[in-house]
């Protein structure tokens, strides 16, 4: 070793407790912004899935039973419920003008099945219609989707090929779905002539209770897709004057609310890293001041033994770069070994669309921690490697200690 | 090498006593020349390791300059000055100054770390040899916080000769030793010079007079020539 690292190494060693504490800091300090961005950054990455997941610029429901508040509740956080209208309005908002596609979808809530504790959204769509769900098919047996074949979303415990019963119909798992980070992850996905099956048994079966509704001309939800040259706004308000009973939002509003709790954690998330940094700034700034301060004189040694100016400054530096490093990539790794694993619980405290970021992502978050956390500590050091380096030598040493 | 002070002298600022100057060494001129051992005697506050510090050239002076051959020193850059330290100047400074973090050779060989000219391992015979000299070769690898006053300032001594600087600067030398042993220490100081090396001591001890070539008093920053021992 060379003796600036071999000083430094050896001072850093030799003040155990204090150079531990100093670790912790950093490492509090780092763990904070890579833990800070990969939330952030997961949270955008859910906007963006959900975004593109939901795929529709316009969505028309039933005006009479649904709130727009209990609608959203549906599509994004994935409570269980249901609403119908007539299939006649289909044809309707099919004939306004503005419209390059078209899709119908048809809700079923399940009590329970043979594979899944917790009850599931069962959403029937048209396959051959369908723009919004086939695409985000990730894994599949091939083939059409047959009567009682089913889609599930990621986070259902089930594979392509097995089996799964509603109300008593036992349907095929066909294919499986791309992760959207949000409770669609539960959906589970059929044909229009599966769900409408669905649900006359479950009827059958006393479990529902939809009375005069005929599943055969029902549908729940309506999805357009807005035709170039029209505007979304345009074609929104021409279906709500237009198509009476209904109502349509665009897609877009439904994710705002999303998309400002998103801000609303990041901000939070900000604040809290900012507590963390000022707070350890202070601390590393006086620890490294005082513990130069306090070999004032083996610094003026050094010097009367040759040692530049430069030379002292970097053993300083040599210093904080050992104890920020450690900390750091320490901080770094606890951070990733608290996100990485309980992201699924993180999801669900937050309430919002969450999918970790790509690995490079993931890496350009800790690699930026990593360079903040280091050159924070290196400029806390700063300031008492200029101050040694700049004392005139002849002035410590006249001091008896 | 010798050394030539020409009206060097220090001014210090006083922020207590209001804002005005002292000047803790008149301006000077001294000639510190190989082969002798130069003393300077004086009371406590006098300016002496003021002076001493200005010629060897860690603390710049206020007016004057100080010349190593023909090389004014304080000319040099800080770089080219440390290294001209490290290698032509020899410092024992006032008070308790080694590295806590190195044992006693590392605290003897630290000119060698500093300036890696050399391997290390073959310093270690001369190291060893000016342990003997100064009766601390028991205590080679035993960490500073155990030395008594008088061993650490044995270290320091030896850790001044390591290099065979050109010229040794040594302040109050024997303040924590007892007579034997700065009988020992001035002994050796004056061989060193006797083998053409440019000695500087500062003290207060009357006995160290016997030991001296060469030898000055000062008073309030005024230095002046002491009629030679011998
Ligand atoms: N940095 C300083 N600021 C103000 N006064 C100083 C400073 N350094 C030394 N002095 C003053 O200069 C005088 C000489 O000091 P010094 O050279 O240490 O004396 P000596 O070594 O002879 O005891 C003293 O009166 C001391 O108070
Ligand atoms: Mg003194």
């Amino acid at each position: 070793m060379k003796l600036t690292e071999s000083l430094s190494f050896r001072n850093v060693t030799g003040h155990g407790a204090r150079s531990l504490i100093l670790v912790i800091l950093t490492a509090l300090m780092a763990a904070s912004v890579v833990c800070g961005t990969l939330v952030v950054s997961s949270l955008r990455t859910g906007l963006e899935a959900l975004e593109a997941r939901l795929g529709a610029d316009i969505m028309v429901v039933p005006a009479s039973a649904v709130s727009k508040h209990n609608f959203e509740n549906i599509v994004l956080q994935g409570s269980k419920g249901y609403f119908y209208m007539d299939r006649s309005y289909y044809d309707k908002v099919a004939a306004r003008e503005g419209i390059e596609k078209i899709s119908p979808q048809l809700f079923l809530a399940s009590a329970s099945s043979g594979c899944c504790s917790v009850p599931l959204q069962i959403i029937g769509y048209d396959p051959e219609t369908d723009f919004t769900v086939s695409p985000w098919i990730k894994k599949s047996a091939g083939g059409e989707l047959k009567d009682l074949d089913v889609v599930v979303g990621n986070d259902l415990s089930v594979f392509v090929g097995n089996t799964i019963t509603f109300y008593g119909v036992t349907c095929n798992v066909a294919a499986k779905l791309d992760k959207t980070g949000t409770d669609l992850d539960t959906a589970v996905y059929t044909n229009m002539n599966t769900i409408r099956e669905l649900i006359r048994s479950s009827v059958e079966l006393g479990m529902n209770e939809f009375g005069k509704i005929d599943p055969d001309n029902s549908v729940s939800c309506i999805l357009i897709k807005v035709a170039d040259g029209y505007s979304v706004d345009e074609v929104l308000n021409d279906l709500n004057l237009h198509v009476r009973r209904t109502k349509s939002f665009k897609t877009k509003d439904m994710i705002s609310g999303v998309s400002d709790s998103l801000i609303g954690v990041s901000d939070l998330i900000g604040v809290l890293i900012a507590a963390v940094w000022v707070l350890g700034l202070v601390i590393l700034f006086l620890a490294f001041y005082m513990s130069v301060n306090g070999r004032k004189k083996e610094f003026a040694v050094l010097r009367t033994a040759g040692a530049s100016r430069k030379k002292l400054s970097g053993i300083v530096m040599t210093e904080a770069l050992m104890i920020t490093l450690t900390g750091a990539v320490s901080g770094i790794m606890i951070g990733l070994l608290i996100i990485l694993p309980f992201n699924g619980l993180i999801e669900e405290s937050l309430g919002l669309p969450f999918l970790l970021p790509s690995l490079p992502t993931a890496f350009i978050c800790a690699a930026f921690a990593l360079a903040v956390s280091v050159g924070a500590g290196m400029i806390s050091a700063a300031f008492s490697a200029y101050r040694i380096s700049r004392i005139d030598t002849g002035l410590i040493l006249r001091g008896d200690n | 090498m010798k050394i030539t002070a020409q009206g060097a002298g220090k001014d210090f600022i006083r922020q207590s006593a209001g804002t005005n100057r002292f000047t803790a060494v008149q301006p000077t001129d001294i000639e510190i020349e190989p082969g002798k051992l130069t003393l300077l005697m004086g009371r406590s506050g006098s300016g002496k390791s003021t002076l001493l510090n200005i010629l060897s050239g860690l603390l710049p002076p206020t007016t004057g300059k100080v010349l190593y051959g023909n090389d004014d020193i304080y000319a040099f850059d800080d770089v080219k000055l440390s290294d001209f330290r490290n290698i032509h100047i020899g410092v024992i400074p006032q008070g308790q100054t080694a590295i806590q973090s190195l044992d006693v050779i590392g605290n003897i060989c630290l000119p060698y770390m500093l300036k890696r000219d050399t391997e290390l391992k073959s310093v270690y015979p001369y190291a060893r040899e000016l342990m003997e000299r100064l009766g601390i070769s028991h205590l080679e690898s035993v960490m500073p916080a155990e030395l008594s006053g008088g061993e650490l300032r044995r270290v320091a001594i030896a850790r001044a000769m390591i290099r065979k600087p050109d010229a040794i600067f040594a302040d109050e030398p024997t303040c924590d030793l007892d007579d034997e042993n700065t009988a020992l220490v001035l002994g050796l100081l004056k061989e060193t010079a006797a083998n053409g090396t440019s000695v500087f001591v500062v003290t207060h001890e009357k006995d160290a007079l016997t030991y001296a070539d060469v030898s000055y008093r000062m008073d309030s920053g005024k230095i002046s020539s002491e009629k030679p021992n011998r």
